[in-house]
């Protein structure tokens, strides 16, 4: 099953570098993983996108608790969550995609960020699953480019990770 | 160390070097030895080791030795061991030690000397990326890149260390780094929000446990390294006599609990006796104390976990409970602690049930195989020099291994009534750390016998350091079992390929006997089995000798009881009969 974790690490140089490594080492994986810094520029928030059963997820979050370096670990598939993944897709925008990609980019309520001789890059924001609906909604064929973030993730309401 | 060696309780010291900045913080953390070798970015180091008598600096001849001897220090005193190594080779030596620490959780602090800052990434003159290289065998690890950072950075490596579920730290320190001056100020605390160990276990859990087991009916209890380490022998004697309960050791917790007691049934797992692996099996509440059902103990996991039972498990790791074997009641905390508390409630209550059945079970047990082996009057047998060495040692020696065939027969047949007195590598399984882990043991204590068992193939995975006990003076006794095989190698390919001896004898080995005289050691062979006590009396005695004792044993003798791989507990190969072939 899908799990998105969400942890707070000590903003160091190689902090990165021991989260990809503890998941490659076990076996673990990795759908997606974002990382930036947070308000506090000593702090990293990591969310990482993986799947596996109760027990493999169970061990990956007891593993990331053992780093160090990792200050505080969430499942956020715990209780009510909210993820957010950006993507940007350059399309064909000549002859029949003109309108067909505009037509899209509105339904799923993207934004058209750059507009060339014969492409748009349309911006979008939304869960994962959106994101693959869009891919499926509009002709393959269209799709020069593709570049996605991998999900961010926060819990809701009074599901705060902080130190 | 002494301590009117250094300055009384001062802390801090203007501007001094980062070399002398490392070795005022070794002697904050009472080192006594430091096992290293020199090289060029750590010369700012070894300098002001010359000018500092507050420690020991031990020469080694390889640094995967200075690892293994510091791993094996830790090991036999429970303090921090700690290796020192220059850059690029010098730090990739020292890898297999770090991981083999790692693997057996051995607390360490490993400094290694890196290329100076500015180079970093260059591709410089013995440059490895230290911290990229150690990362996934470590606990922790450090690139220093201020001379301020060095203090704080050696105390929360030591921290960090000694904590929790202990393990090797490396912190990687550029020369350019041990030149630049700064003030010496050791912090007297680490506070890191990032780590804190837990220590008490929670006591509803501690409560339902000793329910459990009071009202258990075919109990067992199962102890690994971690009781060793943690140091809860003590407690868990207590708590097994209060009890009346069978006891079993992994290979990492020998010694934990008495072998020597009756209520003890040996080593479990791949090559346990016969008694303990089907105790293992057929038990109905299992306490398991430091320890983590790994594939050599348990075999295979499905089969094991085919049989009904009530785990209970102590444990100072969260991720090592409920990793292979689901758990019904975990205990994380500190197994002196926990075991503390348990003995504290059992002084109010006795077992509920009678168990004396259980005990019959485990007395008919007993009798199927009882470490029996077929005596020879021609050829020296692997384990009767391993019996004579416990009864001229009288089971008190400070006994390591190699890896193989022999490390299994000293396990077996050198009873440990005592914890840390049986130093091997359980874990990574590392040949070649047999000598040195002599050497630091006979570090830790200079009156005490040592005895390095090995075999011929792994002796000289390290042999450079019969260099290194000659300059020092340790009266190590090392007893090869020599049979000219990589004999746990030719017992599998007896077993599991039809004979076929692919590159496991071993060709052209020196004369030992001349190899360990050439460094002024003395130097014995046996051949015959009526010499085999003789022999070790004779080398025993020389108190303050190096005695090389090379026994040519039986070639092609099996370790039995054996699970084979991926086979259940229960499912043991024993000895055929007399001329049978496996």
């Amino acid at each position: 099953m899908k799990h998105i974790i969400s942890l707070l690490m000590e903003n160091e140089s190689g902090a990165l570098s021991r989260v990809a490594g503890l998941f490659s080492a076990r076996g673990y994986n990795i759908e997606s993983l974002t990382v930036a810094a947070t308000e506090d520029p000593t702090l990293s928030r990591m969310t990482i996108v993986t799947t596996g059963s109760d027990d493999v997820i169970e061990q990956i979050i007891k593993q990331l608790n053992k780093l160090i370096d990792v200050v505080k670990v969430l499942d956020l598939n715990d209780g009510k969550h909210i993820e957010r993944e950006l993507m940007l897709v350059k399309v064909k925008a000549s002859g029949v995609f003109k309108d067909e990609m505009k037509r899209m980019c509105d339904i799923f309520r993207g934004r058209i960020i750059d507009v060339a001789d014969n492409s748009y890059t349309i911006e979008l924001t939304g869960s994962c699953s959106k994101l693959d609906a869009f891919i499926e909604a509009i002709d393959k064929t269209a799709i020069l480019e593709t570049v996605r973030t991998g999900a961010s993730g926060i819990g809701r309401g009074d599901r705060i990770l902080k130190v | 160390m002494d301590s009117k060696a250094n300055p009384p309780a001062e802390t801090s010291t203007k501007s001094i070097t980062g070399a002398e900045i490392v070795i005022r913080c070794l002697n904050e953390e009472k080192v006594k030895f430091v096992f290293g070798y020199p090289g060029g970015a750590v010369l700012h180091i070894y300098d002001a080791i010359y000018k500092q008598n507050g420690f020991k600096h031990i020469l080694v001849r390889h640094e995967q030795a200075a690892v293994h001897a510091a791993d094996a220090f830790s090991r036999a005193t429970g303090e921090v061991g700690v290796a020192l190594v220059t850059s690029g080779p010098g730090a990739t030596n020292a890898i297999t030690g770090i991981a083999t620490a790692y693997m057996d959780s051995i607390p360490l602090v490993v400094i290694s000397g890196q290329v100076p800052v500015p180079a970093i990434g260059m591709d410089a003159f013995q440059e490895v990326d230290m911290v990229g290289v150690t990362r996934p065998c470590v606990k922790h690890n450090f690139l220093v890149k201020d001379v301020n950072d060095i203090a704080s950075t050696i105390k929360k490596a030591f921290y960090i260390a000694k904590t929790g579920r202990p393990g090797p730290v490396v912190v990687d320190i550029p020369k350019d780094i041990t030149a630049h001056i700064a003030d010496f100020v050791y912090p007297k605390t680490v506070e890191m929000r990032s780590y804190s160990p837990v220590s008490k276990g929670h006591s509803g859990q501690i409560k339902k446990a000793v329910k459990l087991l009071l009202e258990a009916k075919r109990p067992m209890i199962y102890t690994g390294g971690g009781l060793v380490l943690g140091d809860g022998a003590e407690e868990l004697i207590k708590l097994a006599r209060a009890l009346n309960y069978p006891v079993t050791n992994t290979l990492m917790g020998l010694g934990g609990y008495p072998a020597t007691d009756k209520q003890y049934v040996g080593m479990l797992g791949m090559h346990g006796t016969y008694e303990a692996n089907m105790a293992m099996q057929n038990c109905d509440v299992l306490l398991a104390v430091g320890a983590r059902f790994d594939d050599r103990v348990i075999g295979n996991p499905k089969h094991f976990g085919g049989v009904k039972r009530t785990i209970i498990h102590i444990d100072v790791d969260p991720s090592s409970i409920s990793k292979r074997v689901k758990v019904d009641v975990p205990i994380v905390g500190h197994v002196q602690s926990v075991l503390a508390e348990m003995n504290e409630i059992l002084t109010q209550e006795k077992p509920k049930t009678n168990i004396s059945d259980w005990w019959k079970q485990i007395g008919e047990w007993r009798l199927v195989h009882g470490g029996r082996y077929e005596q020879s009057s021609t050829v020296i047998k692997p384990q009767y020099v391993i019996e004579k060495l416990w009864e001229v040692t009288k089971g008190d020696a400070y006994v390591t291994s190699d890896v193989g065939q022999h490390q299994m027969w000293a396990a077996q047949y050198y009873k440990f009534d005592k914890p840390r007195r049986w130093i091997n590598s359980g874990g990574l399984g590392t040949m070649g750390v047999g000598l040195p882990y002599a050497m630091g043991c006979q570090f830790a204590d200079r009156n005490a016998q040592v005895a390095c068992v090995t075999g011929e193939g792994s002796i000289q995975m390290n042999i450079q350091e019969l260099s290194t006990c000659a300059q020092y003076h340790l009266p190590i006794k090392v007893i090869l079992l020599n049979n000219r095989y990589l004999g746990m190698v030719r017992q599998w390919q007896e077993f599991f390929y039809e004979d076929r001896y692919s590159e496991s004898y071993m060709d052209s080995l020196p004369d030992f006997v001349k190899l360990a005289e050439s460094y002024g050691h003395v130097g014995m062979q046996i051949t015959q089995p009526s010499d085999v006590e003789g022999a070790l009396k004779e080398a025993f005695a020389k108190k303050d000798k190096f005695v090389f004792m090379d026994f040519i044993t039986e070639q092609k003798e099996n370790v039995f009881p054996m699970v084979e791989n991926g086979k259940g507990l229960s499912e043991m190969e024993l000895p055929k009969a007399k001329g049978a072939k496996q």
